[in-house]
């Protein structure tokens, strides 16, 4: 992410400024792990949870801290499948983040695309864009998703597509806000005196003026969208249950809430806790350093 | 004014227009519409029957008028798993979710608004950081986990609250509400505190970003230099400032509560409307889902009207067109 | 001349109390004002006129502070009373009108509300009564249709005619002491003059003592019975009207004065000051205006104490009176 923000990165003093908060450093170490945890996951996990040959029916429900009758370690314990929760939550973490982080980049491309054009463009064509955008805000995010979900079905792909189709609208209004705002000044007028192509006025010189702001959004937009994920999840509306997210994985523990099984549930909900606020602290905090025009 | 809530209702239905389109064609194009109001068990001839009954074989603007003509008699077809129209299951489970969403709509407003004043008032003292960062989770976490937290706390190993169903309800003019019996509450409490967070996380940021800017404006200190008493000050020339973004933003949040109510009652099996469609869509019983979605958008245009309305007669300024956009 | 003034200020420091350490707003400011006197308070912005204001009536927000000092209503001190004693005298004895008409009203509230509250603050009024008391109070401002403007909000009411609602406002419980701060500025010309005329003949009528706060000499030149001069919050120069525009004693008084443009000059270049007040953060040792006074000398480097030259004060080593003569 650093790569494409190199040539217009804050200056030191914002880093620094960034730092002085602990609570932001704390977020910052905790989001990187489960990134690192989530690009690993395959070398890290003691088991792959999708191989059905790795795991044993008769570990099942296992409590935290036992062992296998062949002697390996439950650091976590297991679920109903006598899954080890360790693994299945580490897989669980690479496909909430993969989740987050695709349908974000999607919906920031989209939304980024709209926004300019309707910056740039203004007149009838910023008129219809932003009325489909209002509309499209109106309805809450959830509700959104449901309807999209019920009509497609299941699969990574499926929710995906649901998450950019709620998420777009936010990215494609920010930005038009900050392009308005860079659109007049003076470098765009000399860029248009120069006689610069269209894209390249907008890719080349009010984009990059709107990365702070996009950061932030993006940043807090990535959060929500793991949230929301998780609860559709939960819901048994978004990710098939061969592939489990945290929010499975928290749903398929629902059901031995009430024997006392808690860690099936509640270790997976710990680990989404923390992503979410984490991501969230970061946000926060950027949008205190970089002060953009939220 | 009349003339004011004209143009918002043309705009409603509007709306109301573009969303059966959207729902049409996602029924229609996205998905087989044979499928979706056909059971499983439909063999070939059986499907033959429901092309030709919904029409199928003809354009496709006819076959949006006749589901539209469909929609206004209230007609969106039988539930395959109960068997009776699938509009009447839904006024039948309305009221216990409608019952859950404005219990937690109070439960927001009451706790929510004594907190936003006190972060507002003291912005730098320690117990308006905590009601901040309490705000801030409140927000971000998903409310399905903060609703498993509470049935670990306070069903399994506390158990003093049930963590399933509605209780005892009592019958309040042809409706059924747990509002009134002590296990009813009893029940209540936990699913309607669990979605009013979400509520509540927004009216203490609004509150509190609504004292920080009203507290200081020329008309407050104006009312301070005629003497008027602080507690009315703060109870009506700054409430009646702040509460005006806040009805908005309920209002419009409102259906999002409802949207989310799903998700509570799946969690503590309230029998309301949103676990009827979980139900729903464990047994593919499409047209229960189909109507479960178009009455959901009704009512959800509905509530952006009655806000707007609501808005402009707290607001005089709204409602003489000062700043109409 | 037995009764005391209706206003003693003597040696008032106020302060802002910020984390970078305190800054001296208002330094030992002194003056009293007479029943049925309007004495002008002029400086440029920032110079301390509104936090004199302020610190009378006890509304100074944090971190203002009022430091040392005593401020004297009716011989009576006021600066260590009780806040519920300081509101019980604001509106009742001191009342204040602000700067911005479009500001000081609040937006939501009907007017007849936000008088009968301003009424209510100080009176056991029924609904009624408070209504008659505030039609009566309008009609005495100059306010047309003072019935149907009662039941309007702010918004409806033109820049003058708000301003007069809340002269009207101000003077419901006949105050001893009222303080207008820059209460034309915002407005016409001719609606300030008219403003200017009523509120002196309210007061001459009343015999209320009144502060007129103001950045502009000309405005009060035609009201006011004698003048105070502050510049970075000290008063520089004190003296009755006429003897301070005749023949002002301070640098800076003569530098605001030639300021005003006039027909005399015409066709000449406009005198000015030359720089700019400094910060209050960062006042100069000695003599405040010495950096910008072209009659400064090396006696100017040491502190400035208040010299009285017969019936005036002056806060300077070498009044231009004394020059001249």
């Amino acid at each position: 992410m650093s790569g494409t923000v190199a040539h217009t990165a804050p200056a030191p003093g914002v880093w620094r400024e960034f730092f002085r908060s602990p609570a932001a450093i704390v977020a910052l170490a905790t989001f990187s792990g489960f990134c690192l945890v989530a690009l690993f996951a395959p070398w890290i996990a003691p088991q792959n949870p999708y191989d059905l040959a790795q795991v044993d029916i008769m570990d099942s429900l296992l409590p935290p801290g036992s062992e296998s009758w062949t002697g390996a370690p439950y650091h976590l314990g297991t679920d109903g499948q006598g899954r080890d929760m360790l693994s299945a939550m580490i897989y669980g973490i690479r496909i909430s983040l993969l989740v987050g982080l695709v349908s974000g980049v999607i919906a920031l491309a989209v939304g980024t695309v709209v926004g300019l054009v309707a910056a740039y463009r203004g007149g009838w064509v910023d008129t219809i864009l932003m009325r489909i955008v209002d509309l499209q805000l109106s309805f809450p995010t959830i509700l959104v998703a449901l309807i999209l979900l019920v009509i497609l079905g299941r699969g990574v792909d499926k929710i995906i597509f649901a998450l950019v189709v709620v998420q777009w609208a936010y990215f494609a209004r920010t930005v038009r806000g900050v392009a308005l705002v860079e659109s007049v000044r003076e470098y765009v007028d000399a860029a248009k005196g120069l006689r610069l192509g269209h894209l390249r006025i907008l890719f080349g010189h009010i984009l990059p003026n709107c990365l702070p702001t996009m950061l932030v959004v993006a940043t807090m937009q990535m959060a929500a969208a793991i949230s929301l994920e998780a609860t559709l999840s939960f819901l048994g509306l978004g990710l098939p249950p061969t592939r489990p997210s945290l929010g499975l994985l928290i749903a398929n523990g629902f059901d031995y809430l009430q024997s006392g099984r808690y860690w099936i549930s509640v270790l997976p909900g710990l680990v989404l806790l923390a992503i979410i606020v984490s991501a969230n602290v970061l946000g926060d905090r950027m949008r205190d350093t970089l002060n953009p025009h939220l | 004014m009349t003339e004011f809530i004209v143009k918002r209702l043309l705009q409603a239905l509007l709306v109301l227009a573009v969303m059966t389109v959207l729902v049409f064609f996602g029924v229609n194009v996205i998905g087989n519409p044979v499928y979706i109001f056909a059971s499983s068990e439909c063999d070939q001839p059986c499907l033959d029957a429901i092309i030709k009954d919904l029409g199928l074989d003809r354009p496709i603007w006819e076959q949006y008028w006749v589901f539209i003509g469909n929609l206004l008699q209230g007609d969106l077809g039988n539930s395959f798993t109960h068997g009776v129209p699938a509009m009447s299951l839904i006024w039948q489970r309305l009221p216990a979710t409608l019952e859950l969403a404005f219990c937690a709509l109070v439960i927001a407003l009451t706790v929510g608004l004594p907190l936003g004043v006190a972060a507002g008032l003291r912005p730098t003292h320690w117990t308006s950081r905590v009601i901040m960062g309490f705000s801030m989770i409140a927000f971000s976490v998903p409310i399905f986990w903060i609703g498993l937290i509470m049935i670990i706390v306070f069903s399994v190993s506390l158990g003093w609250m049930p963590a399933v169903g509605r209780g005892d309800t009592v019958d309040i003019l042809g409706v059924d509400l747990s509002l009134f019996t002590l296990d009813g509450l009893h029940h209540l409490a936990m699913p309607a505190f669990t979605l009013s967070l979400i509520m509540m996380a927004m009216v203490i940021r609004l509150t509190r970003a609504g004292m920080r800017e009203v507290l200081f404006s020329d008309y407050i200190k104006f009312a301070r230099a005629n003497g008027i008493r602080e507690r009315r000050i703060l109870t009506l020339h700054v409430m009646r400032n702040i509460l005006i973004p806040i009805v908005t933003v309920l209002g419009m949040e409102f259906g999002g509560v409802i949207a989310f109510a799903v998700v509570v009652e799946s969690i503590f099996s309230w029998p309301g409307v949103g676990k009827m469609l979980i139900d729903a869509i464990a047994v593919l019983d499409r047209p229960l889902i189909v109507a479960y979605l178009i009455f959901v958008v009704i009512m959800f245009v509905t509530l952006n009207l009655i806000t707007d309305i609501i808005y402009s007669l707290l607001d005089p300024r709204v409602r003489l067109g000062g700043n109409s956009s | 001349m037995t009764a005391p003034p209706v206003l003693e200020v003597k040696n008032l420091n106020t302060s802002f109390l910020l984390p970078i350490g305190e800054v001296r707003a208002l330094r030992d400011i002194s003056f009293d004002v007479r029943r049925g006197e309007i004495l002008g308070l002029v400086g440029e912005s920032g110079s301390g006129k509104s936090i004199t204001g302020f610190s009378i009536n006890g509304l100074l927000s944090p971190p203002g502070q009022v430091m040392s000092g005593s401020i004297r209503l009716h011989g009576q001190e006021i600066t260590g009373l009780t806040p519920a004693a300081m509101r019980q005298l604001r509106g009742a004895k001191i009342a204040m009108v602000f700067q911005d008409p479009m500001m000081t009203l609040n937006p939501v509230l009907k007017i007849s509300l936000q008088m009968g509250d301003a009424l209510r603050a100080h009176a056991r009024l029924s609904e009624r009564e408070a209504r008659a008391r505030s039609i009566a109070a309008l009609e005495e401002v100059g306010i047309p249709a003072p019935e149907e403007r009662l039941d309007a909000f702010p918004h409806q009411l033109s820049g003058g005619m708000r301003q007069r609602v809340a002269v009207a406002i101000a003077l419901l419980h006949e105050p001893d002491l009222v303080i207008m701060d820059e209460p034309t500025t915002a407005l016409d010309v001719t609606i300030q003059g008219q403003i200017l005329a009523l509120v002196q003949r309210l007061c001459r009528e009343r015999g209320t003592a009144l502060i007129w706060i103001t950045h502009d000499l000309a405005v009060v030149a035609g009201i006011a019975d004698r003048i105070l001069v502050m510049y970075a919050g000290r008063i520089v120069e004190d003296g009755t009207i006429d003897e301070l525009l005749d023949t002002p004693a301070h640098p800076y008084t003569r530098g605001l004065i030639d300021s005003v443009p006039t027909r005399e000059q015409r066709g000449s270049r406009l005198r000015q000051i030359p720089g700019r007040m400094p910060a209050l953060t960062d006042i100069p040792e000695g003599c405040t205006f010495r950096p910008r006074c072209s009659f400064a000398t090396d006696a100017c480097a040491a502190p400035q104490e208040m010299r009285s030259l017969g019936t005036r004060l002056v806060r300077c080593c070498h009044p231009l009176t004394e020059v001249s003569a």
